[in-house]
Formats: structure tokens, C-alpha cells, sequence
């Protein structure tokens, strides 16, 4: 298939998506169980490497200021506006293509191989609306709270970071913080979680939902649908810094 | 009743199905037999819409599968159910969440009356007791059980199934046979069976159809089997020698009665 067809296809199946459930509830408990899933199971890692991103900022931002002209309290400007606009929406959002992401494909890759969705098809249900809509509604909505609990657990691991090294006191780098704040960074910011949580569920759910083959497939395909979604995240970061910055 | 006719696939250049046509009765096992790629499992899926046939006609009792609108197609699939070579059961429900899975999607009932309805069916299957295990727990002939638990819960009008008894010890593929058979006369659906299971053969199949190489090359049911003169058709049933005098024994013993 060539690179055509597969954009065709993708088209094809975010269009097929919608569509009247046969049973709302049911759909409801998938998009929660989906929630749950993508949130708070991806909870975790994001809370670790947010804390320490932050805080490696800090370290590192510290260690290159050594003009005694410049004030430290940039240090605090540094770690936030980096883990506002970029650490948070992107690095956050490349993990999260290899923990959701994977899981995505590899699910529906072994539903499919196991027949399971040609059974939801036969049963007269729209297997596109029910498995992958919840998905990428879940994403949509739990990603974007991630990225702003990536973003105060990043300042805060900054913070936390530089009172243990002595580098400057708290009461300076909160200071520093709400020095030249602009709240149009986190709208930016929010912006390119809300594209990333797209880009994160739709085309794991593409790779796996047209596997075709054995378990050596879905490997193959899991693998890709995270390489994909990485460099259509890079490639729409630099669009939307372009666009919007 | 299941009507097709002239139906031709194609995947690229390759024939897979090559202009046939049969009817399927209502109230009879009616079994598409063949080789391994012989187009028995895409003959299936493009009765069910799996796979559009790319010319022929499709009828449902009377009305035209081939030519309805997808909302129609999937009203009529709620009357079908099927059970799957490898059984397809969600692997992440119980086996009563997976027979009930129907019944929460398309009935508005309550739950007390789901549950009965899965246990009248589990019954029907002799899986008493299994509501709660999950299809890792269970063995390869249950997970086939639950499986035409499933496809039948919603007292379809059609059932399919695909080689229902690749994988299973011989005892447990008779009861699933019987079970099929005994099922299909009780509700008077219209079942279809691929297999290349002798014994199914010889034991269920009240209309049967032998496919080679994409083409219908024979039909009618396992009595007229023994005497058909259909060269393919001996060599692919009676392949062994122990099948073969299985074979004169039977002749021997229609000669007598």
C-alpha cells in the first residue's frame, strides 16, 4: 500500500467512526473504562518524568548562568516557560505515543487477528464507533489534564530542586515565576495536547484496527504506530509553533 | 431460507469464487465443504457482508442482502449469529458478560432478565456454572460452546458457523455437531457450517456442497455422498483407507436397508 492509500484509509475510518450507537450506555462505560485507561493509567510515568524534567531544567539552567549580571530568578523563567511550551505538550505527549499508542494497536491489532471484530460487525454494531471513538475521546479529554499535571509537577520539581542545591531560595524562584508570565503559552500549550492526543489515538487505532496477518503483525504494527505518531507529533509541533507563536 | 447466486470473488488475480450458487434451507445444517483454499471461509464471510462478493446476488428469505443500505444490513445482522473458527470471544469479559454482550447492546430488558436468558442458554450448551471464568480459563470445546451460546442468544434466524470443530478431540467435536444440529431443528434457523470434518459430514449434513477450486462442483446430502461418482469429491472424504472401507460398509448396509 502506498502512502496514499493509507491516508485514504485513515480517512475512511475517522469517517466510518461516527455514527448512531445502538446502545448509548454501552458506549458511555467504553469511553469511561477508556478514561481510566489513558489517565489514570498513564499517571504514573507522567508524574516521574515531569517532576525530574523540571528539575534536570533547573539544574541545568543554573549551571550555565554564570554572569553575575544576570539574576537567578531567570532560572525559574527558564524551567517554566521550557516545561510550559514545550516539555509538557511534547515530551509528555512522545511517552504517552509509546504507552497509549502501543496499547492502542496492539488491542485492536489482537482483535482483529482474533476475529473478535468481524464478531462485533456480525452482531450488526459498528465496531469503528465502539472501539475506536471511546479511545480517541478518552485521549482527547485525559491527555490535556496530563499535560497540566506534567506542567505544575515540572515547575515543582524545578522548585524543589534548586532549595535542595542552595542555588536560589524558594521565595526568589516563585518570584521568578510570576515574573513575565504570559497565559497565552498555556493556551499554546493546551493547544498542542489537544492535536497530540488526536495524533496519539487515531493512528495507533488506524495500525491496529487494519492488521492483517498473525502476532508477528501486531508487533510490527504496534512498533509503527508509535514511530508514526512520534514524528506526526514533531512534525505538528513545528507547524503549530509556527502558526501560533 | 439463504439464496445465493452466481457469487465471484476475486483478490487480484486470483479466483477464489467462481460463479456459485445454491439455496440454504431453513430447519437444515447446510455444510460448504472443500480442501483448505478451496474459498469455503470467503464464500462465508461474503454471506455475512464480511466481504462483498465483487458480482452475484445474496437473498436473505426473499430480499436482496447484496443490494441493502448499511442501516438495513445491520438490522438484519441482529438475526444472524455466528460462531467463529477460533470462537472470538472477548477475551477481557467473562463468558456470561460475553453471552450477554448482545442482549445489553440491542435489548432494552432488565438485567435479571439478561441474566436468565444467559442461563437458559448456557444450559442449552451444558455450561451450567461457567458465568464467571473468563475464556483463558476455559478449554478449547467450552470456548466453541459459549461461543454458539453467544451467537444464539438472541434467538437468531440464521447461524454460521466456521469450521466449529477445527482443534477438537473427536468426542467433543460430536457434541458440538449434535448441539449445532439439535439447535438448528429446535428454532428452525437456517445454519450454515464450513467445515472439512468427516464426520460432521456424515453425521449433520442435511444439504451439503462441495467446493474445489472456487467452483461448486457437487451438491446434495451425506446420504447421496457415498454414491456420488464425483471423482474430487471421493478423493477429498474418502481419503484414507479407513474411509474408504467405511465407505463400502455404508454402501453395503443402504443396499441391504
Amino acid at each position: 500500500m502506498n502512502f496514499f492509500s493509507h491516508i485514504g484509509r485513515y480517512l475512511m475510518m475517522l469517517k466510518g467512526m461516527f455514527g448512531k450507537p445502538e446502545n448509548s450506555k454501552l458506549y458511555w462505560k467504553e469511553f469511561i473504562h477508556q478514561c481510566a485507561e489513558i489517565g489514570i493509567g498513564s499517571l504514573g510515568i507522567v508524574c516521574i518524568i515531569s517532576f525530574f524534567m523540571g528539575a534536570v531544567s533547573a539544574v541545568q539552567a543554573a549551571y550555565q548562568i554564570v554572569n553575575p549580571l544576570i539574576s537567578k530568578v531567570i532560572i525559574a523563567q527558564i524551567v517554566r516557560d521550557t516545561v510550559i511550551l514545550e516539555f509538557a505538550p511534547t515530551l509528555i505527549c512522545i511517552v504517552l505515543a509509546g504507552v497509549i499508542g502501543s496499547k492502542i494497536a496492539s488491542e485492536l491489532g489482537n482483535m482483529r487477528v482474533s476475529e473478535q471484530i468481524d464478531a462485533l460487525e456480525i452482531m450488526g454494531i459498528n465496531s469503528k464507533n465502539y472501539l475506536i471513538m471511546p479511545k480517541i475521546g478518552a485521549a482527547i479529554v485525559m491527555i490535556p489534564m496530563l499535560v497540566i499535571i506534567a506542567m505544575f509537577l515540572g515547575i515543582l520539581g524545578g522548585r524543589i530542586t534548586v532549595a535542595a542545591s542552595g542555588v536560589i531560595p524558594t521565595d526568589v524562584y516563585d518570584k521568578g515565576l510570576m515574573e513575565y508570565f504570559k497565559p497565552y503559552n498555556v493556551f499554546f500549550a493546551m493547544m498542542k495536547a489537544y492535536t497530540f492526543a488526536f495524533i496519539i489515538s487515531s493512528v495507533p487505532a488506524y495500525f491496529g484496527y487494519y492488521v492483517n496477518g498473525g502476532s508477528l503483525e501486531i508487533g510490527r504494527s504496534s512498533t509503527k504506530s508509535v514511530v508514526v505518531s512520534c514524528v506526526l507529533i514533531l512534525l505538528a509541533d513545528y507547524i503549530l509553533a509556527a502558526l501560533l507563536l | 431460507m439463504i439464496e445465493f447466486k452466481n457469487i465471484v470473488k476475486r483478490f487480484g488475480d486470483k479466483l477464489v469464487l467462481d460463479n456459485v450458487s445454491h439455496k440454504m434451507e431453513a430447519g437444515k445444517t447446510n455444510l460448504i465443504i472443500g480442501t483448505s483454499g478451496s474459498g469455503k471461509t470467503v464464500m462465508q464471510k461474503c454471506l455475512v457482508g464480511l466481504i462483498e462478493p465483487d458480482s452475484g446476488d445474496i437473498i436473505y428469505d426473499g430480499v436482496s442482502f447484496t443490494h441493502m443500505s448499511e442501516d438495513e444490513r445491520k438490522l438484519l445482522r441482529q438475526q444472524i449469529g455466528m460462531l467463529f473458527q477460533g470462537s472470538a470471544l472477548f477475551d477481557s469479559m467473562t463468558v456470561e458478560d460475553n453471552i450477554k454482550f448482545p442482549l445489553d447492546m440491542f435489548t432494552k430488558d432488565k438485567q435479571q432478565v439478561k441474566l436468565k436468558r444467559v442461563n437458559e442458554v448456557l444450559e442449552r450448551v451444558n455450561l451450567v456454572g461457567s458465568n464467571k471464568k473468563f475464556p483463558s480459563e476455559i478449554s478449547g470445546g467450552m470456548k466453541k460452546r459459549v461461543g454458539i451460546a453467544r451467537a444464539i442468544v438472541l434467538n437468531p434466524k440464521f447461524l454460521f458457523c466456521d469450521e466449529p470443530n477445527s482443534g477438537l478431540d473427536p468426542q467433543t467435536s460430536m457434541l458440538i455437531d449434535k448441539l449445532i444440529s439439535d439447535i438448528t431443528k429446535e428454532f428452525n434457523m437456517t445454519t450454515i457450517i464450513n467445515t472439512h470434518d468427516m464426520n460432521s459430514v456424515m453425521e449433520i449434513g442435511d444439504n451439503i456442497i462441495y467446493l474445489k477450486d472456487g467452483k461448486k462442483e457437487w451438491s446434495g446430502n451425506s446420504k447421496e455422498i457415498i454414491f456420488s461418482e464425483n471423482k474430487n469429491l471421493n478423493q477429498f472424504i474418502f481419503a484414507s483407507e479407513f474411509l474408504q472401507d467405511a465407505k463400502e460398509m455404508r454402501m453395503i448396509e443402504s443396499r441391504k436397508g
